[in-house]
């Protein structure tokens, strides 16, 4: 039996489903992550996990046990917001002791709960500040200390990353990772960051208008997307109109070259449209199978990776006629000039037929 | 043309000045001439020797002590709820707290006695503790405006929702919000409130002299229809009290903004 079972839950607000009948079972020490834009619904789920929001329908079982209704200060979940959300009227070490106190813990056990935690987190000698004395990154270690400070059940993560830099946003998730890992809590991390669900999570769930759109792994999700939503939602794809010639082989055509795909095409009749998708980084130059005739438009220089855009004749994709691809640096093998008539060729494993 | 409208504005609040500071001034002159030919502190040491003085400034203490702490009890978890559940009602809890400005206190202290008389429901006035705690609901009526609007001013510089969402989130019920995150963090803003309420009561004569309690106000009435200089006196006195208060929410103002937000 899962840990943390959500089951059809759905938030209704006047005249607006923010969540439609969602539903995903959690393992005992899971990192799972809600990605998805604004208003997806990702927080809504969020917000009734931890009991601000009251579900419309569905069900949330924490540990065996329904807390649907159960109010928020007795279910036992620790929350980090996105703002911090430190008291700005107690030191760090009265913010991390305040569940603590709250569940009337003898101070002895208190204080060294909270030396504990502090310790954890790295900031013993900031004990005494408050809030308003410290960065953003440390704010927000203390508000993760607070949050685990009373071994709660299941760990929520509203973007508690979003108002940092870059560099601390880096290594703070990398913290939360290692010390999630550490103390085996089931975690729930809501982001609209893709490259930070990819990096941090067990699983990913995507969510889009309220539904959960695919759930998996991370490398699921990036190598194999379900939908059109989460092809372009994640990373960047090349997304093209196909016509299926043959459904049993799967052979395709794209504006006029055919291609196959090792993906099973039995929904999909011969001479239906279908919508198909490639990675930057599956396309190379070569004459293997599935080959494409194009012309390089612009060459992008990004460091390791070199980004070519190229322009295939007769294509109406996403983004016109463009196809781009990614190409290691290699400084003994430059890139093709703008102009330069190349060969586009990927393999069947790497196109993908979206729903 | 920029030197010009400078010399304006000098001459502006020269003016300005002289009307408030001439009156003081002259009032404060008069109150040392109790001496005939000299500059004495004497009606000064007669205001302060005299027991009715003692008796009434004591118990206006005393009543503006108990307004505020009411007023805190009754205004604060009020702005609190607006902020955090009716944030649509804003507008309209405002404009019932602005209207003790616009309805004179005499209609309100009558309304007061039609409801609260020895004959009504709740008899009120017939007994002196009672009419005491009249007295103080209608000093908090009085004060409303200032306090409402100081604490309303002191959440809008803090997140209410998330910090009471992460209080609730670590275990904590209503109470413990309240009085161990929200007051806390309201405290400058609780005592601007506070020191305004007390420069409203000490000198409140309306309400005290229709209800007949012994306060500072009527007493000062009473020194002025009687005596020449101890009402100079005491006007200034009781002008330095109400300075004091707002050097004191100046002072407390001052370092809470030195502290920067979270």
């Amino acid at each position: 039996m899962a840990f943390l079972e959500i089951s059809n839950l759905q938030k209704r607000f006047a005249g607006h489903t923010a969540v439609h009948d969602f539903s995903i079972d959690i393992d005992k020490g899971e990192f799972v992550t809600f990605l998805g834009p604004s208003g997806c619904g990702k927080t809504t789920i969020l917000r009734m996990l931890a009991g601000f929001e009251a579900p419309s329908a569905g069900n949330i079982v924490f540990d065996g046990k329904n807390v649907t209704h159960v109010p928020t200060n007795q279910r036992n979940v620790g929350m980090v917001f996105q703002s911090y959300a430190l008291f700005p009227n107690m030191t760090v070490a009265e913010n991390i002791g305040f569940g603590l106190k709250v569940a009337n813990m003898a101070k002895p056990t208190m204080d060294a709960r909270v030396k504990e935690m502090l310790a954890l987190i790295k900031l013993d000698s900031l004990a005494d500040r408050y809030p308003w004395q410290m960065s953003g990154g440390q704010q927000q270690r203390v508000a993760l200390a607070r949050a685990i400070a009373n071994k709660p059940k299941v760990l929520l993560l509203d973007e508690p990353l979003s108002a940092l830099d870059a560099k601390i946003r880096i290594a703070l998730r990398e913290e939360i990772r290692v010390l999630q890992r550490a103390l085996d809590i089931t975690t729930v991390f809501v982001t609209h960051d893709q490259e930070e669900a990819l990096s941090i999570s067990d699983r990913i769930v995507v969510l889009n208008e309220g539904r959960g759109e695919q759930i998996g792994t991370p490398s699921e999700i990036y190598n194999y997307p379900r939908t059109r939503f989460v092809a372009s939602f994640i990373g960047t794809l090349n997304q093209l109109p196909a016509t299926v010639l043959d459904a049993g082989t799967g052979i395709l055509s794209i504006a006029g070259h055919r291609a196959t795909t090792s993906q099973p095409l039995g929904g999909l009749r011969n001479g239906q449209p279908c919508m198909v998708a490639i990675r930057p980084e599956a396309i190379h130059f070569g004459t293997d199978k599935n080959t494409m005739a194009a012309v390089v438009d612009e060459v992008n220089f990004l460091g390791s990776i070199v980004r070519i855009r190229t322009n295939v004749a007769g294509l109406e994709g996403e983004a016109g006629a463009v196809i781009s691809l990614d190409v290691f640096n290699d400084p003994n093998q430059p890139p093709p000039q703008r102009g330069a008539a190349v060969t586009l060729c990927f393999s069947s494993e790497n196109l993908l037929v979206l729903a | 043309m920029k030197s010009e409208s400078r010399l304006g504005a000098w001459i502006a609040m020269a003016i300005g000045t002289a009307y408030f500071l001439l009156p003081l001034i002259a009032t404060f002159e008069f109150s040392l001439r109790m001496e005939r030919g000299v500059y004495s502190f004497e009606a000064y040491r007669v205001v302060f020797a005299d027991p009715q003085f003692q008796t009434t400034f004591g118990y206006s203490i005393v009543m503006a002590l108990a307004t505020i702490l009411l007023g805190i009890l009754l205004v604060v978890p009020t702005a609190y709820w607006v902020h955090l559940r009716l944030p649509k009602l804003r507008p309209i809890v405002e404009f019932i707290t602005l209207l003790p400005l616009v309805i004179p206190a005499i209609v309100i202290v009558f309304g007061y006695l039609r409801m609260y008389n020895s004959s009504a429901l709740i008899p009120l006035t017939g007994s002196e503790r009672a009419t005491d705690f009249l007295l103080v609901c209608s000093y908090v009526t009085l004060s409303l405006p200032y306090m409402y609007r100081s604490v309303d001013t002191g959440l809008r510089t803090i997140d209410v929702r998330t910090l009471t969402e992460a209080a609730e989130v670590l275990g904590a019920n209503r109470a413990t919000i309240l009085f161990r995150v929200i007051f806390p963090n309201l405290t400058s803003a609780i005592l601007s409130g506070a020191f305004l309420t007390f420069a409203i009561v000490i000198g409140e004569f309306t309400m005290a002299s229709l209800l007949d309690r012994p306060a500072f106000g009527p007493y000062l009435q009473l020194i002025g229809a009687n005596r020449a200089y101890e009402p100079s006196a005491l006007a200034v006195i009781a002008f330095i009290i109400t300075w004091a208060s707002m050097g004191l929410i100046n002072v407390f103002g001052r370092s809470k903004s030195a502290k920067p937000a979270h």
